[in-house]
Order: structure tokens, then C-alpha cells, then sequence
């Protein structure tokens, strides 16, 4: 069921996770990116899944809401795991016709398919934890020097506020327009690939119309709270490093070399 | 002869397994006679809409059977697309599911998704389109140059064209001007006489069920907790109140009648019904008692 | 042109001396395809709203009553004639902020006017627009959930709402702006019973306790009959303007514009033509329960 889906959303609460500033939030996800790209070796990808299911747990977000955010996914990360089983040379341990599967292989799918696991949760952790609003604003302000170079910061952060505010609104309105095709006979699961994609056309058609709709209703609504662009606009919530956000960041640029360490430890 | 649609003990229960779990239907006991018209009331979130998607196959209970003309819908996976097709099911603003270039064409998309011929179609969506209201001139046009009303209808006339046994409608008025709003409840009884039709229209509008409707049910938490006649559930004033739901005007002129002393029949719901039982009244107290 | 059928007179012309909105001979039309003649949305509107005043504009889908409310806070902009708000011209662009903290607008769907995730977050948009201070954001905004009776929403996020819950939360959102006048285009369209009746509440508590003058756009009679002053439009054009009893108990006007009569008002006309004297004018039901008993002569008990 399409209302399932939990992509983007926000689930409010008061946790030390929550607390933190976005811009600390932000800087972390990106550090424990780089450290998920940089890791090799079991003892690596055990310290990343450490840090993750810490932070999952600290920030009280539940089990079933992260799968929740990995279940749409996971056609992906199958398909890269399997493309790693089959491509890799190395030692042969089963034979299909003309591929042949290697330990190798398999090792490089479960590290992917891990790497690939890891990564999508803690993004979406950050998503969970973080309203759109104070990540639009952290994202505002760690872009803020590049305003020097005439990039539309602030354009772009509410762009990305509004883009995750009407997700849900519009997966509903999916949910609700394949309702009434398929009570009119609509049908998506038979045929070919053409005539599936065809019979996507009365989805996507008034989904995009609603979409502009609702757009233009939306700047209507802007415009008469007075919105009039970045310029002169303050805050209510002021981002504000605390000292606990200082503690987080020296974690988080430990983190790397950590990887570092146990990467060698593993002797990759 | 068995009732055109029923429903046995069926119980349904959202996003099972995760955080969002609710149940939106326990235990519900349905069934409406062929020709009937029954007013579905119910505050938002009390099941309703979750209901009659069971009805015509969308949504599958997560227990229960239900029935259409005496066999379960769900025997097999054609049964299931008949009656697709035989329980014709207009969504919340039905506008907004438009698509197609013409107006025409959007009423065809449901014969044509039955698989009938060229000029069975055809002739379909024009019967559809005249119950509606919408003339050859409107069919050639493209569904967003109509105004709100017409494109309301025209969405309606794209279920009709089906000609389903069963037409149920979600609040088919909602947004609408009164004069727009009785053109849709006008249309709907015109496709109900003609072709014998059941309907079934979960509505707001309590003088509209007042006026129209067979018979009541209404939804709270999930349950069917009145079945009944207009006039036997708005009998139950203070009940329907409670939940959050209102009654008839001529209802709730005839109770203040009454508490001020004024002695007046039981299960007056309509300007109609009450202005004859007004009438009576003024008969008797001219006639002596005065 | 034949004349609007006006009950009592409105100055036009900024006659009124304290108008928060004055429309003078208002003209708007969309723009037509090539070699058509532009229809007109707005022909001609005179109308002043005074201060503190409650006015419900009534009219069919396509009457023009959207397109005139977005002429009160410079969202759309004259063809012809003016529109004051508070004496300023909404043509004037340098004016057109000082015209929106003026004048609010709440919309029909909730959905559509809430820009934020999180309720207050949501509430604070317009005052942060405004540049307040955060201390003074923060008040506004507790206050306007405050008023709406939403306060303990104020971390949840708007789309787990009901409608009208969401409708409340825009509502907070426009009062969070501290405007003179709020302009309602049909908040109640898209809600159910319940969220109708809390609309409309707090829409009447806004007018009677808090002194905000309040345009009301709506097709339903009955949320009409709370308002000092009813406009009846049509084509484009007011066709009637006076006291909701003096319009309701013009049935066959209404009609003709394709409106009802609140169903007591119908009630009534029906008893009338059964030859009971019945006054035409009395529009709740409590009203109309003593009207029918007086015309029975029957004392209550």
C-alpha cells in the first residue's frame, strides 16, 4: 500500500538526536557517508553498523519505520547485489549455463548490499529526526557563503522544504487516483511492459495536474503571508550550536579515522 | 431473492505490521435489496470510506466475505474484475481523476476497460453523458475547458457509463453550489429508476437523506451501529448528536416543537412531513379543542 | 444594464469613512484567446466593508466571489476601477506587503495554504516573512494557535490532521500575522460537519471578540446567517446587499441566482402556502420554532 511508504517524512520528538542543530546533522550524515565509502573489511562495516544502530537508537526512531524506508529500495540494492555476485572473478564455487558464481562475488554483494542498507538509513535517519523546515535552514546556512556567488540559496532551501512537505500529500493523492482508475476498470499488474507503462497515463496525467494545482494554490498562499523571497526573513527557532552539537561533530570527524584504523586491522 | 450486495463480518485493519496499524472496520453486517437508496452517515474517519471500497473489490478485508448477487466476490480473479465493473464506485471529488483529451473519451475509459466493441461504447457514453446532463457539444470538448459542476458530472457519467447494478458515490456533492449539488443527486436518481440501479451515497447532507433516502447506516469507529429508516434513525436525535453528526432541519424544528408542548407525530424528517402534520394540528384545533 | 436589485443602498466611492476595504467600480476579466472579446469576472463592483464588520459574500460556482476576494489583498489586481484597503491602493506595488499584513486570506483547501512540516513552524512563516523578532514570532504564533484552540498541536505534523484541524492551523497562521481583516474564500468547502462548525466558530469568535473585520466567501446559507451583511453576487456583479433576514426572505431572488434559502426559510414559505402567517424572516431554528407556534397561537408550556 502506497500510504506506507515513510520517504521524507518527519517524526517528531525529543530525543538528543532531535535536539541536535541540523547543520551538525547534515555535517555527520555526510561524514558517515564518506566513512561508509571508505570502509573495508568486517571490522569496518561492524563499526559503521555500530555507529548507525547507536544513533537509530538514541533517536528512538522504530525498526519497522526505517524498513519501512529500505522496502522501496530494495529492487535496487537486489539487483546491484546480484550484478556483484555474477561480476566478479575470483574463486568459482557454483556454475549457472555461462556465469559462474565466485566467493568473491558474494562477499562484494553482502558488503554492497550492506553499504547500500547503511546508507539509506541513515539518510532517512536524518529525515526522520530533523523537520524539513530546520534542515532546509541548516542546509540554507552551511550553503550561505555560496549566496557570494549568486547561487539562490535560500530559493533552493524552500524549494527542498516544500518538495518534502507535499510528499505525503501527493503519495496520498496517488493512492487515491489508482483507486478510482481501478474502480473504473484500470488495470496495472497484466501485459507487457509498453502497456504497463501505458496504463500508468491516467495516474500520472491528473497526478501532474493536481500537482500544478496545488502548486499555484500554494504560491497564492505564500504570497499572501506575505512571502517575498530570502531578503529580511528571520526565524523563529535560530539555529545554535550547543556544546553538545560540538561533542557530536568531534565524534563525528573521529569517525573517519576509526575506519582508517580498522580498515588496516582487517588488513584491507 | 438474495440482496444485490452484502457484507458479512468483515473487519479491516490498515498497514498491519507497522507503526501506522488501525482498524477501520470491525465486524460489519451489510446488505442492500435491489432499487435501494441508502444514505451512508458517518464522521470522517469512522470507516465509511474504507466501507464501500470493500464493496466493489479495492480493498480486500482482512476478514469477512463480501457478496454480490448472492456469490462471494472474491470465488476468482475474473468474479472479482465482474463485479468490478457491476459495483460502480465514484470517488471524493471524482474530478480530479480526469485524463483523458475529451470529455468523450474519459467516460469511455470503463467500457472500453470491459472489453466491449467500438459501437457498444459509444453508445454507452452517450446514454451516460445525457443522465448527466452533458450534451454532444460538451463531449467533444476537453474535460478541463467545463466548469466545476460539469466536470463533476462528467467523472459520474464515466462510472454510469459501466452500468453498474450498484452505483455508490463518496460525498458526490461535496464543494458544490446548492443548484450544483441538486443536478448531481437529480442525475444520480435518473440513472436509479432507468436502470433499477442500487445506490448507495455516503453523504453530509442530512436533509438530502431526509428527502431521498430507503434507509440509514451509520458508521462510527469502524461499526454500523444504526441501519434503519430515515425517520427510525433520526428518531435517535441525541445518539447522532453525541457523535458528532447533525439531523434534518425539519427534524430539529419538530423536537423544539415538541419540548415547547406542541403535540406532534413521531419521525418527521422532511419541510414536507412536517408542514402536513402542521396542517393536521391546525385542522384538530380548529375542529374544537381550541 | 438592468439594475442591481440592492435593498440597502451602498456608498461607493470611499463614502464610507472608516472602510478597511473599499472596491470602486471594480472591473477584472481573465485574458481571452485572440479575437474573442475578454468575458468579464468582475463588472463593475462598488462595495465598502467596515470596520469590525462581519459580511458574507454569497454566490453559484462562477459567480466571481473567488476573484473579488483575491482583490482584497492585492493577489490579483484591477482591470479597471480600484481597490483601498485601509486607504491604500493594491496597484501600488511598493504598498503591497503593508496591504497583506492588512488583509489575511484563508483558502478552501487546507492542504494547499500550509507551507511547513510542523505545525508552529508553519504558523511562524508569515511573521518570519515580516522580519519580526524570534521572541516576538514566538509569541505570535502561541497566541494565534491560542485562538484556533490548537496549541497543543503545535509539534505535530499538519498532515496527520483532519481537515479542519488543518483548516485551523491556516487560520493560525494568517492571525499570526496580526491582521486588521481576514478574508475566508470558501474555508468550509472541503470539510466535514464537524470541521465546518469549528471553522465557522472560531470565524465568529475572530469578528465578535477579537474586533477582526471578516469577509466570508461561501455557498452554504446557514454559515451566512451568523454575518451583519450579506452580498449576493452573480455574474460578476453584486445583485443584492442587505441584512441576512432581509435577503433570506427573498426566496424567488435568490433562486433566480441560483442559491437556496436556509431550510427553515423554505419550511416557512411552504407554511405560508398552507395559509399559516408566518413571518419569512426567521432563520435558525429556534426562531423559526417560536415563529410557527405564535402563527398556531399556541403558548409554549
Amino acid at each position: 500500500m502506497l500510504r506506507d511508504v515513510t520517504i521524507g517524512q518527519y517524526f517528531p520528538g525529543g530525543t538528543p538526536i532531535h535536539r541536535l542543530d541540523p547543520r551538525t546533522k547534515l555535517v555527520w550524515t555526510v561524514i558517515f557517508i564518506t566513512a561508509l565509502f571508505m570502509a573495508r573489511g568486517a571490522l569496518s562495516y561492524a563499526l559503521m553498523l555500530c555507529v548507525l544502530a547507536g544513533c537509530v537508537f538514541a533517536s528512538r526512531v522504530s525498526a519497522r519505520a526505517l524498513m519501512g524506508s529500505i522496502k522501496p529500495m530494495l529492487i535496487i540494492i537486489c539487483i546491484t547485489a546480484i550484478l556483484n555476485v555474477f561480476f566478479t572473478r575470483g574463486e568459482v564455487i557454483a556454475r549457472l549455463w555461462v556465469i559462474s558464481v565466485t566467493r568473491e562475488g558474494l562477499i562484494s554483494a553482502a558488503y554492497m548490499a550492506s553499504r547500500l542498507v547503511m546508507l539509506i538509513s541513515g539518510t532517512f535517519l536524518l529525515t526522520y529526526t530533523t523537520s524539513p523546515i530546520a534542515l532546509t535552514d541548516g542546509i540554507e546556512s552551511l550553503l550561505g557563503p555560496l549566496k557570494k556567488i549568486r547561487l539562490p540559496v535560500h530559493e533552493l532551501a524552500m524549494m527542498m522544504s516544500i518538495a518534502l512537505r507535499f510528499i505525503p500529500t501527493l503519495i496520498e493523492e496517488t493512492d487515491k487516483i489508482m483507486s478510482a482508475q481501478k474502480a473504473r476498470g484500470a488495470d496495472f499488474e497484466t501485459g507487457g511492459l509498453i502497456k504497463r507503462a501505458k496504463a500508468l497515463l491516467p495516474i500520472l496525467i491528473p497526478l501532474f495536474i493536481s500537482a500544478f494545482r496545488r502548486a499555484d494554490e500554494l504560491a497564492v498562499a505564500m504570497e499572501s503571508r506575505c512571502y517575498h523571497g530570502g531578503e529580511g526573513r528571520t526565524r523563529m527557532k535560530k539555529l545554535r550550536m550547543t556544546s553538545r552539537d560540538c561533542a557530536a561533530l568531534a565524534l563525528g570527524a573521529a569517525l573517519p579515522a576509526l575506519i582508517v584504523v580498522t580498515n588496516m586491522l582487517s588488513g584491507a | 431473492m438474495a440482496p444485490i450486495i452484502k457484507t458479512e463480518k468483515i473487519t479491516h485493519v490498515y498497514s498491519t505490521g507497522t507503526v501506522f496499524e488501525q482498524a477501520a472496520l470491525t465486524g460489519v453486517d451489510f446488505q442492500a435489496e435491489r432499487g435501494e437508496y441508502v444514505g451512508i452517515i458517518g464522521h470522517t474517519g469512522s470507516g465509511k470510506s474504507t466501507f464501500i471500497q470493500t464493496l466493489n473489490g479495492l480493498i480486500k478485508p482482512t476478514s469477512g466475505t463480501v457478496f454480490f448477487d448472492g456469490t462471494d466476490i472474491r470465488q476468482s480473479k475474473a468474479r472479482t474484475r465482474e463485479v468490478r465493473f457491476k459495483v460502480g464506485l465514484v470517488f471524493q471529488y471524482p474530478e480530479y481523476q480526469l485524463f483523458e483529451e475529451t470529455v468523450f473519451k474519459d467516460i469511455a475509459f470503463g467500457p472500453k476497460n470491459m472489453g466491449l466493441p467500438e459501437n457498444e461504447v459509444s453508445e454507452r457514453v452517450r446514454e451516460a453523458a445525457s443522465f448527466v446532463g452533458l450534451g454532444a457539444g460538451e463531449l467533444e470538448k476537453s474535460p478541463f475547458e467545463l466548469s466545476g459542476g460539469q466536470r463533476r458530472r462528467a467523472a459520474i457519467a464515466g462510472v454510469i457509463a459501466m452500468r453498474p447494478q450498484v452505483l455508490i458515490a463518496d460525498e458526490p456533492t461535496a464543494g458544490l453550489d446548492p443548484s450544483g449539488s441538486a443536478e448531481i443527486i437529480a442525475n444520480i436518481g435518473a440513472y436509479r429508476r432507468s436502470a433499477g440501479a442500487t445506490v448507495v451515497i455516503v453523504t453530509h447532507n442530512m436533509d438530502e437523506i431526509a428527502r431521498n433516502a430507503d434507509r440509514v447506516a451509520v458508521f462510527d469507529r469502524g461499526r454500523i451501529i444504526i441501519d434503519a429508516s430515515p425517520a427510525q434513525t433520526f428518531a435517535r436525535g441525541e445518539e447522532l448528536t453525541a457523535m458528532g453528526l447533525g439531523l434534518p432541519s425539519a427534524a430539529m424544528i419538530a423536537a423544539r416543537l415538541r419540548e415547547r408542548g406542541l403535540r406532534l407525530p413521531d419521525g418527521i424528517i422532511t419541510a414536507e412531513g412536517l408542514r402536513a402534520a402542521l396542517r393536521e394540528f391546525k385542522k384538530g384545533a380548529g375542529g374544537g379543542n381550541a | 444594464m438592468e439594475m442591481p436589485d440592492i435593498i440597502e443602498p451602498v456608498s461607493g466611492g470611499g463614502g464610507v469613512p472608516d472602510a478597511v476595504l473599499t472596491a470602486e467600480n471594480l472591473t477584472y476579466s481573465y485574458r481571452a484567446r485572440e479575437g474573442e472579446l475578454p468575458p468579464r469576472v468582475l463588472d463593475g463592483i462598488d462595495m465598502d466593508v467596515g470596520r469590525g464588520a462581519f459580511v458574507a459574500v454569497l454566490g453559484h460556482n462562477g459567480s466571481g466571489k473567488s476573484t473579488l476576494a483575491k482583490h482584497f489583498n492585492a493577489v490579483l489586481l484591477p482591470v479597471g476601477g480600484r481597490v483601498l484597503v485601509e486607504g491604500m491602493d493594491t496597484s501600488d506595488e511598493r504598498l503591497t506587503l503593508d496591504i497583506r499584513r492588512a488583509v489575511g486570506m484563508v483558502f478552501q483547501n487546507p492542504d494547499n495554504q500550509i507551507v511547513a512540516s510542523v505545525v508552529e513552524e508553519d504558523v511562524a512563516f508569515a511573521p518570519e516573512n515580516l522580519g519580526c523578532p524570534s521572541e516576538d514570532i514566538r509569541r505570535r504564533v502561541d497566541e494565534a494557535l491560542r485562538v484556533v484552540g490548537m496549541s497543543e498541536y503545535g509539534g505535530h505534523s499538519p498532515h496527520l490532521l483532519s481537515g479542519g484541524q488543518k483548516q485551523r492551523v491556516a487560520i493560525a497562521g494568517v492571525l499570526a500575522m496580526e491582521p486588521k481583516c481576514i478574508v475566508f474564500d470558501e474555508p468550509t468547502a472541503m470539510l466535514d460537519p464537524r470541521g465546518r462548525g469549528s471553522v465557522i466558530r472560531i470565524i465568529r469568535r475572530l469578528c465578535g471578540e477579537l474586533g477582526v473585520t471578516v469577509v466570508l466567501i461561501t455557498h452554504h446559507m446557514d454559515e451566512a446567517i451568523g454575518a451583519d451583511r450579506l452580498i449576493v453576487m452573480s455574474d460578476g456583479r453584486i445583485v443584492m446587499d442587505g441584512t441576512p433576514r432581509e435577503i433570506f426572505s427573498r426566496p424567488d431572488a435568490l433562486a433566480a441566482y441560483g442559491l437556496d434559502t436556509p431550510e427553515t426559510v423554505s419550511l416557512l414559505r411552504g407554511l405560508r402556502e398552507d395559509g399559516f402567517d408566518v413571518p419569512l424572516d426567521a432563520l435558525t431554528v429556534d426562531e423559526c420554532a417560536d415563529a410557527i407556534l405564535s402563527a398556531l397561537a399556541v403558548r409554549p408550556a
